[in-house]
């Protein structure tokens, strides 16, 4: 029997994602206790940390496009074997990175440490990938739903702002710090609004398949939140960088197009009692929590991402764990809870087994514990943030004192993760053991 | 919505991205108050931290890891200054390991330090708040120093 690939891209998806989980623990117990852990030292642990968490990311929205188009859109993909060479392109990437750091071999820009040669490869595999979706997608002659837009979006706004973010090597950018600074967080801003826009895509498409109702996804609403999305991706970028002294009226724009961000929480908070309880008569499909936890956490970090756009509240926030807050509430509340939705559509759909009682008592555990301690989480990244802020502000303590002042936070972050690792394992457990017979039976 | 809106709107969002691109790249960066800083030790100093991944414990503009200090002003800060990142670096501290730079590197660092100073401020401490939202400080050298 053939296999399907799309299993494979999320087997190494979560193998991706506990290791780097892992890693996470670890980077957060050695602020506690320095030297924690030598062998891999803090510069080494953050870089592999983050890698590892967006292969996560991608690995789960890319293999959830190869099986979904074909499968639940009326096409057939224009290559078969593409997404094999994709696959393997990403994993011999991957180790790449992964060896490029424990040598100590770094690029070091934020979010891709890694020396930019190895870009090239990354670039490859999504030229690779947009070729075979758009010559899939542009055969279908109906109207597309709103999830196959952004699909579109994603992978066409990654390709550039990935391209984008390596401009750097040029030393007309590289050598002028502010034009440096100015264009890495324009790339970093539209590059997370890209996989955003996979993700998000996602979402509406499992939910749309689970419902058996497309006409959400066609909706004129979708659209117009798609496109102001959009505009979002290409504008809004600035609020990273508010105190680097550009041009003023890249921050005007960056927070004038952020505002518009209120009418994507208007209209959450408008359709919230209604939407969820339509969402909650789903709410024994294991999928379906997951995506009502990721709408909760939409909730949550949208409130506080519109705050931290402000400039009036930036200036406090800016450089603090404010803002990680605000990147592991998103990363983890919002794409992780889709990401593994799609995990637990995807799985049993393609082995044809359904989850058994135990198994679906095992995720829902996990899933409760993943959501309460994540809540701790957070909140304990904004209590280090605000009194950061705070001490920075006064100006009376030294840098080494502010760090223990916030410590008591940073522990929690670092026990939380154990406790978020361990639901994790429980959420996990269960597919992988699917993945594993569905891979050994002939 | 109608195929031909959603194409409409669609064109026109890919070509704005196109656009404040080349537009940022140019006019929206065109001012660097350090410019005069920038030499082939400071360029080097760029590139080595980069190399050695600072980044990771330190920000630039409050951008980058959070185990150590943010680095943009740290030869004009009150009681900091070339000399004393000069021993940092040398010597390392209990959390930031001793990267046995050689003396040409120390150099490129101070160089870079230098010019990240004149570029501008961070973090800032002393500003004003706009009914708008907005925010607004004075430059470094402004305020004459
Ligand atoms: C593992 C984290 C880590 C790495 C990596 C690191 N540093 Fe540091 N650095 C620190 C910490 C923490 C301090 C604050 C001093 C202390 O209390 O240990 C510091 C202080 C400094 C200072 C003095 C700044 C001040 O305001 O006190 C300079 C300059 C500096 N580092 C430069 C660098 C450079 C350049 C690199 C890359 C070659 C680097 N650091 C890599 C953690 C790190």
């Amino acid at each position: 029997m053939k296999k399907e690939i799309s299993v494979y891209f999320i087997l190494f998806a979560i193998l991706a994602l506990l290791s780097g989980v892992l890693i996470g623990i670890i980077a957060s117990f050695q602020f506690i206790i320095p030297g924690f852990f030598n062998i891999i030292p803090f510069i080494k642990c953050r870089p592999l940390h983050v890698s590892l968490v967006i292969a996560w990311i991608f690995l789960v929205s890319i293999g959830g496009v190869y099986y979904y188009l074909p499968k639940y859109c009326n096409v057939s993909l224009y290559s078969d074997k593409l997404p094999k060479i994709h696959l393997w392109i990403f994993i011999l990437t991957g180790i790449s990175v992964i060896t490029s750091y424990l040598l100590g071999i770094f690029g070091g820009r934020e979010y891709w440490e890694f020396p930019p040669v190895l870009a090239i490869p990354v670039i490859l595999s999504w030229i690779l990938f947009g070729y075979n979706y758009f010559k899939t997608v542009f055969t279908k002659k109906d109207h597309w739903p709103v999830y196959l837009w952004m699909w579109a979006t994603g992978i066409f706004f990654f390709l550039f702002t990935y391209i984008e973010s390596n401009l750097w090597v040029f030393p007309y950018f590289r050598e002028h710090l502010i034009r440096d600074i100015t264009v890495q967080w324009k790339s970093n801003g539209s590059l997370v609004g890209s996989w955003n826009m996979l993700i998000y895509g996602t979402a509406i498409f499992l939910m749309d398949r689970i419902k058996e109702d497309d006409s959400i996804a066609k909706s004129r609403l979708a659209f117009v939140m798609y496109f102001l999305g959009l505009t979002n991706l290409i504008f809004n970028w600035a609020h990273h960088i508010y105190i680097v002294p550009n041009a003023p009226w890249v921050r005007y724009i960056g927070y004038g197009i952020s505002m518009t961000e209120l009418i994507i929480l208007g209209k959450l908070i408008w359709n919230w009692k209604k939407d969820l309880t339509k969402a909650l008569q789903d709410f024994h499909i294991l999928a379906v929590r997951f995506i009502v936890a990721s709408d909760v956490w939409i909730l949550l970090n949208l409130t506080l991402s519109i705050a931290l756009s402000i400039p009036a509240i930036n200036i406090f926030t800016h450089g603090t764990h404010l803002t990680v807050a605000h990147a592991m509430g998103s990363t983890i509340g919002i794409n992780t809870m889709i990401l593994i939705a799609s995990c637990l559509f995807l799985i049993p759909d393609v082995t044809k087994v359904q989850f058994n009682k135990l198994e679906a008592k095992f995720i829902s555990i996990g899933f409760w514990i993943m959501n309460g301690l994540l809540f701790f989480f957070w909140i304990a990244l904004i209590l280090a943030g605000y009194f950061k802020s705070h001490l920075v502000l006064q100006d009376k303590l030294s840098f080494q004192d502010i760090m223990l002042q916030i410590r008591p936070y940073i522990g929690v972050i670092a026990f939380t993760g154990i406790g978020i690792l361990g639901a994790m394992l429980m959420i996990f457990l269960p597919p992988v053991n699917m993945i594993k017979n569905y891979l050994i039976k002939k | 919505m109608k195929l031909n809106t959603k194409r409409f709107i669609i064109s026109i969002l890919i070509a704005s991205f196109f656009i404040y691109s080349v537009v940022i790249y140019t006019v929206g960066t065109r001012v660097d108050k350090g410019e005069k800083w920038i030499t082939e030790q400071s360029r080097q100093g760029k590139l080595l931290f980069q190399k050695k991944n600072c980044i990771a414990c330190h920000q630039i503009y409050g951008l980058g890891g959070f185990m150590g200090p943010d680095l943009t002003n740290v030869i004009s800060a009150l009681g900091k200054g070339p000399d004393f990142a000069k021993v940092i670096l040398s010597n390392g501290t209990e959390r930031m390991p001793n990267y046995h730079l050689s003396e040409n590197e120390i150099d490129a660092f101070i160089a870079f330090f230098t010019y990240t100073d004149k570029t501008g401020i961070s973090p800032v401490k002393d500003f004003n708040i706009n009914y708008n939202g907005t925010v607004n400080w004075k430059d470094k050298n402004e305020k004459g120093n």
